[in-house]
């Protein structure tokens, strides 16, 4: 096929020099100019024109790299043709890749046995796929867009924290009690909120989640404030704690004390977590309830005219997505031992609303891979903390752009027909197909 | 009451910022229907180019406050608006048909990349600035309270007034303006009849940025200070107060502007200081519970 022939050199170049152009008028202040606070109090700055150089000079060539990269591979919705073979190829890999995952999941802490860090990664990574799960219930199944999870997420935690510090309540007792009263919240939300749709409800929701960490700051009588709740109990096994002393783990076992056992206990715990939310996720959304939730997404309107009560169905998706907010904020506050409003701002929002776009909204694996690569890109990236939002804003704008349906996953709903009607293509062009 | 009206007049000028940035919403939900949830940092962005030309103006020996405060004000309404105009264009204009969710996720992105750069740009601490503008009037005093109404309050309503003005005579009387209640009403039918659609919302991005720096510029020269973090909590309580004012509607911005402003005030002085972002997020909940039209807005009809 001759490539088809693009806007020639001076075309391009143009456009690179006018995006240069805007680039040195935005950034020479914001980057020429470096303010900073003195030693008195008053403001000093010094220059960085070499820095803003670079910066225009690399937005100058980047353009030009764009450009030619969009002519390389051609117009919008190009088809790009894949050969039978690797089709079928890529087909099993899909299919193999969770059981493979898995597998190779509830392998880690066998495997990595003696390193500390790559386990607390791994159970960071799951906390986050939990956290993926649940508000894939309420994103990806419900299509109500939840700005302010990470409410839940606090309630949660806080909840185990209040009740363990305060009454000695054992962490088994407390984690059915924090997701109850997570969902609880959850439903407190979503009554209000019912009416509201799309960009709304995703403004409420955002204050909602403003307003629990606002009240967590400021009720220091209560939560501790700023200060936050510390000596949270560690869980235990069951009754039986996995400490050093005689009453251990160890010790009934037989065998040495390690404090490894707890990072592979809490590894596990939190990997039945998310093992238990994607299964009742599964489970529900083969029940007219999920079904009702898929409908919800595709058409609000339709939905109420088939005589779906919409009402109970966005009441359900917020309680069961908050339920699991709240386990997964359980499992946080005694894994940490230490809470604080820190951890529950909107940026934590947003990250578990990436990973759920990212997933694909709605596909169970795509979630999990993307909250693998989230929070391992995260990981990777350490060194540079401060660009590490600035990157991940970038990245959520260019996925938005270019896979708007998320890197890995579809959103085909549960129940389809099994075959597409054959209709004549003059049908089609009338609009009955 | 010489207490209560200190407040009023505070609440008015801080309603009057928050009004300035509640127009940048409206009009973009007026016309693209989405919300510009960069729109607080466009805020901020232009909070920090009105500080540090200020700086540079300074520096530069310029003393007389008034031709300072006007190039400060020309030159952050200027790059702000071309914050805005970039920001439409590399992160809204492509998905404009694209899913529902879409610009919201992306805007959100557009969001942590403008705070998270200043704050690389310009490091995370707080900027302090002295008071450009100082002295102001007693207007009256009893009972050892005096009623002050200071140079800054006055400049910062005053602006505010005149830009109010300029604008409402540029979306009434003009051929853009026209142009941008034509897009309103029905974007395929205004690029029918020959009104450049992209251009139009191009602008619309660009006055709601200049708006907003104006609005960085009176909260700067307001509190002497800005930091990278401050459009997130003014840039939602400014979209209440566009809420408020029933969204799509530019007097209603404003109206909702000073109503949040003078709430906010009012509640921290009878009320609490801690628990005055809450008072604001509870108003946008209620608000959108039970009058989502808003003050002055219209019903949005739904269509199938």
């Amino acid at each position: 096929m001759p490539a088809p022939r693009g806007p020639g050199v001076a075309f391009i170049f143009k456009k690179a020099l006018i995006s240069a152009l805007v680039a040195l008028v935005l950034f020479s202040l914001m980057i020429g100019i470096r303010t900073e606070a003195g030693p008195n109090g008053q403001l000093i700055y010094w220059t960085r024109f070499g820095d803003l150089a670079a910066m225009v000079a690399t937005v100058f060539g980047g353009s030009i790299v764009m450009e030619l990269l969009r002519q390389w591979w051609g117009p919008v919705g190009t088809v790009k043709v894949i050969p039978p073979s690797v089709q079928a190829g890529l087909a099993v890999a899909r299919r193999a890749i969770a059981p493979v995952l898995l597998i190779f999941t509830f392998l880690v802490p066998v495997i990595f046995y003696n390193q500390r860090y790559i386990l607390d990664l791994g159970i960071l990574v799951l906390t986050y796929v939990m956290l993926g799960w649940g508000l894939n219930v309420v994103v990806g199944l419900a299509g109500l867009l939840d700005l302010g999870y990470v409410a839940f997420y606090a309630v949660g935690a806080y909840s185990y924290a209040l009740l363990a510090t305060n009454f000695g309540l054992s962490f088994w007792v407390c984690l059915p009690l924090a997701g109850i009263l997570a969902a609880c919240w959850g439903v407190m939300l979503g009554f209000p909120v019912l009416r509201l749709r799309g960009d709304y409800l995703a403004i409420v929701t955002l204050a909602f989640g403003e307003i629990i960490r606002l009240v967590i700051i400021n009720w220091q009588s209560l939560t501790g404030g700023p200060n936050g709740v510390s000596g949270i109990p560690r869980p235990t096994l069951f009754g039986i704690p996995l400490a050093p002393g005689p009453d251990g783990l160890s010790a009934r076992l037989g065998i040495e004390f390690s404090p490894t056992h707890r990072i592979v206990f809490l590894f596990y715990l939190i990997l039945a977590l998310a093992l238990l939310t994607n299964w009742v996720t599964i489970r529900l959304r083969r029940l007219p309830i999920g079904r009702a939730w898929e409908a919800l997404r595709e058409d609000e309107v339709a939905c109420r005219a088939l005589g779906i009560n919409t009402t109970t169905t966005k009441l359900t998706a917020f309680a069961t997505g908050a339920m699991f907010g709240g386990f997964a904020g359980a499992f946080f506050a005694t894994r940490q031992g230490f809470i604080s409003p820190e951890s529950f701002t909107f940026q934590e929002s947003a990250l578990v609303l990436a990973i759920v776009v990212l997933g694909g909204m709605g596909s169970q694996l795509g979630v999990a891979l993307a909250a693998l690569t989230m929070i391992g890109g995260f990981e990777l990236f350490r060194g540079l903390e401060q660009y590490r939002m600035l990157v991940f804003g970038l990245a959520m704008v260019l996925l938005m752009i270019w896979r708007p349906r998320g890197l890995i996953g579809h959103r085909a709903p549960t129940v389809f027909l099994r075959h597409s009607q054959a209709i004549s293509s003059e049908l089609a062009r009338e609009g009955r197909g | 009451m010489d207490y209560f009206a200190q407040q009023l007049i505070n609440g008015i000028v801080l309603g009057s910022i928050y009004g300035l940035i509640a127009i940048g919403y409206t009009m973009v939900y007026g016309i693209v229907g989405m919300i510009n949830f960069a729109h607080g940092d466009i805020f901020m962005i232009g909070g920090f180019i009105a500080l540090i030309s200020f700086l540079i103006l300074v520096s530069i020996g310029l003393t007389m406050v008034p031709v300072i405060l006007l190039i400060v004000l020309l030159v952050s309404m200027a790059i702000t608006a071309l914050y805005g105009w970039t920001v439409e264009r590399i992160a809204y204009r492509p998905l404009r048909h694209s899913f529902r969710l879409a610009p919201m996720l992306s805007a959100i992105g557009m969001s942590f990349v403008l705070s998270n750069f200043s704050q690389v740009a310009q490091g995370a601490r707080v900027k302090p600035v002295p008071p450009i503008i100082t002295g102001g009037y007693t207007l009256f005093e009893g009972d050892g309270f005096a009623v002050r109404l200071s140079n800054v309050q006055i400049v910062v309503v005053v602006t505010t007034i005149v830009l109010l003005a300029l604008f409402t005579w540029l979306v009434s009387r003009t051929r853009l303006g026209r142009d941008m209640r034509a897009c309103e009403q029905d974007q395929t039918m205004a690029a029918l009849l020959g009104v450049d659609v992209d251009r139009t919302i191009s602008m619309t991005f660009v006055i709601g940025a200049a708006l907003a720096a104006v609005a960085g510029m009176m909260y700067l020269l307001y509190y002497g200070l800005v930091d990278f973090f401050m459009g997130f909590v003014a840039g939602i309580k400014a979209f209440t107060a566009a809420v408020l004012g029933g969204i799509g509607s530019l007097p209603g911005a404003m109206l909702g502007g000073l109503a949040i402003g003078l709430i906010e005030t009012l509640w921290s002085a009878y009320f609490s200081v801690e628990y005055k972002d809450v008072a604001a997020f509870s108003i946008l909940i209620i608000v959108l519970i039970f009058m989502p039209t808003g003050l002055l807005g219209r019903p949005e009809v739904e269509k199938v």
